[in-house]
This record gives structure tokens, C-alpha cells and sequence, in this order.
């Protein structure tokens, strides 16, 4: 008997991807659609697309969706979430969005501990507007603004989003993965559905960092890209659970008198 | 009550149900007021923010679900706004933004000022976009206006702009509130999640010139409609006057004090109050001047308003100027004196 090993997931429309071969947001954008149908979430979900490649995010994912200005994702998702408390809202982002102009907005998100879900997309680099250096540039990579490659004297250090957010008392689920291999895709599958489940459990804030290739700006090729993310980016940014409270904040909700 | 409190009051009334703002002086008394009222009515939602421009896009994201949404703040703070203000007027998304006027530019003061016209009327931040921009004068009418607003805002589905200053915000009127229209507002707007239906987007993006055109027209026919439709103006002791002053807000008021003394004189002083100042009532002013020959603009600017009452009078009147910018605040008779000699000056 024939059984279905693969299919189109119901979340993510027929439309043809814009991003370029290789890159890693096609494959979060089936994994978080992947997590949506799979938890049966897809009428209730609520998608913040960035400002960054992923603008038109609202053209694929067939969920509702509302564009937020460039790093205001996690404002716009928290007050949806505030008005709307039964609803699973996530907002998607890039280095850029998250770590640079948005910084703002997404920490205080989290330490504010708002029950929404961050799908943080680091690809080292401003893919959008041409591959400039982002926060999370590597020291020494050459971009576009960082032409003989980034210099610690002068333009600082590749921004640790999980190291940091996971400091924050009102972030429930911080985790690192890597798009670079089917382990990795398979983990940060598993790592998104966690992040979900934390929310619909309602248990504060979850964020996945997705070390995701950008072979157009990195002038790669797609395997090189994922040999880089490896050998390279890896080193600097390690994936791994950061934080990881949920069976705790379970218990206190548990606890906590209705 | 304060004026702050009343804005917040009759917000909360017309059935505002999200409010985020960041302190700045001197509207600090609208968020405390919305702090300490909004989470204790049902469903409300009250948060301070990070800065402006968290707020602007909280009550962004809140009117996309549905809601009746407001964010307050202060000249410098509402510059930090004008990005978001834009993405709402592009996305059509109705929320109510509050600018208490402050000295500008720059910091500039806490004290009352009107600079801000300019970036209230002609859309603040970037794009072919407008504003509904009212200018309250009395407690009353912050108390009346703020929940017009709202209607505006869900009809038209824009933000609509309440522009006070200081003084407006810190004085104790008693008002009475009135009873609020019930909310009409179709849920095919709303974003609540698809249930077992399409999956709606809302979006400012058009990356199609030719679409992108059609969305500006689209804006520009609404704003067309709401010029001929939505004026709003007081006039007063026009009848018989010789001289019309122009002033909105805190400056009418003081211009009122200044006819007062001047008409106890015999000299013949009128107001023209707009009310809303996008859209002006710019055909009201014009059509006074076919019997008034000499009108003067009082602002606490150098002269913004002046332009567009220069743009309404297209050259068949005289138009003098008195302006009193950063921060600072005319008495009636500082006024009524430089009315006066105008009035006298003139072979009225
Ligand atoms: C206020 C503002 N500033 C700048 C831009 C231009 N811009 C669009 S996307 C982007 C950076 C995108 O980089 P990132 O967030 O890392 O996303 P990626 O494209 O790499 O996925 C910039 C600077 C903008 N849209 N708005
Ligand atoms: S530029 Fe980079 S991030 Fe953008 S679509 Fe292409 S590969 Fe993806
Ligand atoms: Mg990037």
C-alpha cells in the first residue's frame, strides 16, 4: 500500500519561492508550515513578516499575515497576541531586523516575556538590500559595507542573539539550530514545534535562531554555504538549547490558582 | 479633569481597547491615565512600550486584529512615530495618535507650542498619504472630538490625528462625556486568524509600480472624499467684523480673550477657527473673504497654518502674521495690541 512519505504542506500556498536557490529561508518557511500543520494551528495562527527577504513571506505561508516596518515585528506580535490571547502568533526575521534596527523591539518582547514565538533567521549578512554587513556579520567576512571584512576595532562583533536573550527572565525558550545539514533541518524542525507548543501551552516567550545560508550574497555556492555555516558561523554562533524553562513554567502555571 | 484625562476618558468610552505609549512631558498624564484605567475595563489593554516607535506599531498590530486603538505622545516622540503612521495609512489600518505640542525643534521645551502643523497636516512621514488632523480647543471637545476620532478613523480606516499642546493638556475643564456611537466596523477587516477560510494579508508592499499606483489613487480618491465631507470650523463674531483672526487649538482661545477686549473698544474682531486642520476648511475661509478684506493668522510658530490660509484666500485678502514659537505663550493682550494696531493701521 502506497503511504504518503511527503506532501506540500497545507500552510505554505502553490506560489514559487522568490528566494534564490540555496537559501535558507525557503526551508524555514516549510518547516515552520511543516509545525502548523502538524499541530493543527494553521486557522488560528497570526504570521508578522520583516522587512528583509522574507517581506513577502505573506505571499507563501497561507496563514494570516500582517507586514510589520523594518525590526517592529515583535511589537506589532505582541500586541496581536494581547488582543487576541487564543491565537499562535509568530513573527520572522532576520539579523538585520532582529539584532540591528529592531533590537529594541524584539528584547523587549522577550522581557516582557509576551507569549509569541520568534523565528530568527541569521544569515550573516543584509540579504535584501544586497548583502551589507549585519550585526551578525563574522569578524573578518567581507560584505558589501565591510569590503576588506569586518573589524572588530571598527565595527564591533557579531551579535550572540540566543546568548543574550536567554538572559532575560521573561524568555521561556531560546534555542540555536543550523540549516546547514538534514540533521540540522530535522532539529530545527523539532526546535520550532517546540517553540509553538510553548506558546499554545502559554508559556511565554520562545525564539529559534536559524543559521541559514545565504549563497547569493556570500558568493557560494549552496554546498560551500552549508560547509560555512559548519566549519565557520558555528564556531561563533553554536547551536544548542539556551534556555529551556518550559517544564518549570509549567509547573508554576500548574500551581498558580485559576 | 485634566485635558490629558478627558482624552483618555472618552477613549476608553468610545470603546478604545489598546493603548501603548512612552512618557514624555507634557502628556504624561494621558498614559498614566490610561495605565491605571484601561486593564480595569473588559478586554483592554494597556502597555508601555520601549519608545514611540514600539508604540506606533503596537496599536498597528492591535487595529489589525480589530480593535479600537490609541497611542499619545509629544512632538519629539511623535516625530519618532511618522514611519509607522505612514505604514497604517498605507495598510488602511483606523487607530487615533495624540500630540500633545511641545517647543521644538529638536528637545526644545515642555512648554505649549503649535510647530507641529507642518508634519501633522501634510503627512509626517514619507509617501502620498494624509492625516485626519482635529484640533480641540475646549475640554468639551477633547472630551466630544476624541470620540468623533474614532468614528473617523473606522470610517475612512486611517489614522486620525488629535493635535493639542501643553497648555490644552494640562488644563482642568468640566466636561460631560457623551454617549458613544455604536462601533461600525466590518470584520472582513479584521485579521483573526483564517479559521477554515482564506488566509488574509495585510500589507503596504506593492512591488508592482502599475498596483502600487492604483493603491496611491485609491488613497488619494478617499482623501479627496474626506476633504469635501469631514470639514470642521467654528466662527465667531464674524457677522459684522472688519478683521478675522485665524487661529486653532490653544491660540483661538487666546485670540477669544483678545476680541473680547478689542470688540469693548469698538473695533469690529472676528475668528475663524478651524477644526480640523487636514482637511482645512479652506472653502469656509475663502467664502469670507468676499466681504472681509484683512484677516490675521495667530500661531505659537513661526507661521505654518499661514500657508495654508494663504493657499484659501488665493490673494483677495490681506493677511498679517503673529507668531510666538518654541514654547512660548501670548497673553490676550499682548495680542489684542498687535490686532489693534493692524486694526487701526489699516484703511478698514
Ligand atoms: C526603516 C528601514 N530601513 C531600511 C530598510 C531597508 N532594508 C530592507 S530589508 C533590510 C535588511 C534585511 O536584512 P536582514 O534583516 O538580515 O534580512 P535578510 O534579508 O538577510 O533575510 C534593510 C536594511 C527598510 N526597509 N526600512
Ligand atoms: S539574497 Fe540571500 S537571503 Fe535573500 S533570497 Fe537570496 S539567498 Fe536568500
Ligand atoms: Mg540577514
Amino acid at each position: 500500500m502506497a503511504k504518503t512519505v511527503f506532501k506540500h504542506p497545507e500552510s505554505l500556498k502553490e506560489a514559487v519561492f522568490h528566494y534564490c536557490p540555496g537559501c535558507g529561508h525557503s526551508i524555514a518557511h516549510r518547516l515552520v508550515s511543516e509545525v502548523i500543520d502538524e499541530m493543527g494551528i494553521r486557522g488560528i495562527t497570526i504570521g508578522v513578516p520583516p522587512a528583509g527577504c522574507a517581506v513577502l513571506a505573506y505571499n507563501y505561508f497561507d496563514v494570516d499575515m500582517i507586514e510589520a516596518p523594518h525590526g517592529r515585528g515583535p511589537a506589532m506580535a505582541s500586541a496581536i497576541k494581547r488582543c487576541l490571547p487564543d491565537r499562535v502568533v509568530f513573527s520572522y526575521q532576520g539579523d538585520g531586523d532582529l539584532a540591528a534596527i529592531g533590537i529594541a523591539e524584539s528584547f523587549h518582547a522577550a522581557n516582557r516575556g509576551e507569549n509569541i514565538t520568534v523565528i530568527f533567521i541569521n544569515n550573516a549578512v543584509y540579504g535584501m538590500t544586497g548583502g551589507q554587513m549585519a550585526p551578525t556579520t563574522m569578524l573578518n567576512q567581507r560584505t558589501t559595507t565591510s569590503p576588506t571584512g569586518r573589524k572588530k576595532e571598527l565595527d564591533g562583533y557579531p551579535v550572540k542573539v540566543c546568548e543574550i536573550f536567554s538572559q532575560l527572565r521573561g524568555a521561556t525558550y531560546v534555542e540555536r539550530c543550523s540549516v546547514s545539514s538534514p540533521a540540522g533541518v530535522n532539529k530545527t524542525k523539532k526546535a520550532i514545534k517546540k517553540a509553538f507548543q510553548c506558546q499554545v501551552d502559554g508559556l511565554g516567550f520562545s525564539l529559534v535562531e536559524v543559521l541559514s545560508p545565504c549563497p547569493t550574497n556570500w558568493k557560494m555556492t549552496p554546498i560551500d554555504s552549508c560547509k560555512w555555516i559548519d566549519e565557520v558561523m558555528a564556531k561563533e554562533f553554536p547551536p544548542g538549547v539556551f534556555k529551556d524553562e518550559i517544564a518549570e513554567m509549567k509547573k508554576s502555571a500548574e500551581a498558580a490558582p485559576c | 479633569m485634566s485635558g490629558n484625562n478627558v482624552i483618555g476618558e472618552a477613549a476608553i468610552r468610545a470603546g478604545c481597547r489598546f493603548y501603548a505609549g512612552y512618557p514624555i512631558t507634557p502628556q504624561n498624564e494621558l498614559t498614566e491615565y490610561m495605565a491605571e484605567h484601561m486593564r480595569t475595563v473588559e478586554g483592554g489593554v494597556f502597555l508601555q512600550s520601549e519608545s514611540e516607535i514600539a508604540a506606533i506599531n503596537m496599536i498597528a498590530g492591535a487595529s489589525a486584529t480589530g480593535v479600537r486603538v490609541m497611542t499619545s505622545s509629544s512632538s519629539p516622540g511623535i516625530s519618532l512615530k511618522q514611519e509607522g503612521i505612514s505604514s497604517m495609512a498605507a495598510c488602511e489600518l483606523p487607530g487615533i495618535i495624540v500630540n500633545i505640542m511641545r517647543g521644538g525643534p529638536g528637545l526644545g521645551n515642555i512648554r505649549p507650542s503649535q510647530g507641529d502643523y507642518f508634519q501633522a497636516t501634510r503627512g509626517g512621514g514619507h509617501g502620498d498619504y494624509r492625516t485626519i488632523v482635529i484640533a480641540p480647543a475646549t475640554g468639551q471637545e477633547l472630551a466630544d472630538l476624541t470620540m468623533d476620532a474614532f468614528d473617523l478613523a473606522d470610517k475612512y480606516r486611517m489614522p486620525v490625528m488629535i493635535l493639542a499642546d501643553g497648555m490644552m493638556g494640562q488644563m482642568m475643564e468640566p466636561v460631560i462625556f457623551k454617549k458613544p456611537n455604536p462601533r461600525q466596523y466590518p470584520e472582513k477587516f479584521m485579521l483573526r486568524g483564517a479559521g477554515t477560510g482564506k488566509s488574509k494579508f495585510i500589507h503596504g508592499l506593492i512591488l508592482d509600480p502599475i498596483d502600487s499606483e492604483a493603491h496611491n489613487w485609491k488613497l488619494a480618491r478617499k482623501y479627496q472624499v474626506i476633504a469635501e465631507n469631514e470639514t470642521l470650523f467654528e466662527e465667531h463674531r464674524v457677522d459684522d467684523a472688519e478683521l478675522v483672526i485665524v487661529a486653532y487649538g490653544t491660540s483661538a482661545r487666546i485670540a477669544k480673550g483678545a476680541i473680547k477686549r478689542l470688540r469693548s473698544h469698538g473695533m469690529k474682531i472676528g475668528l475663524f477657527r478651524p477644526i480640523t486642520l487636514w482637511p482645512f476648511p479652506e472653502l469656509k475661509l475663502r467664502a469670507l473673504s468676499a466681504k472681509i478684506k484683512n484677516f490675521l493668522v495667530f500661531e505659537m510658530s513661526t507661521g505654518q497654518m499661514l500657508e495654508d490660509v494663504r493657499l484659501a484666500l488665493q490673494g483677495y485678502a490681506n493677511i498679517e502674521f503673529h507668531g510666538r514659537p518654541g514654547g512660548a505663550v501670548p497673553t490676550p493682550s499682548e495680542l489684542a495690541n498687535v490686532v489693534a494696531r493692524v486694526y487701526n493701521k489699516k484703511d478698514l
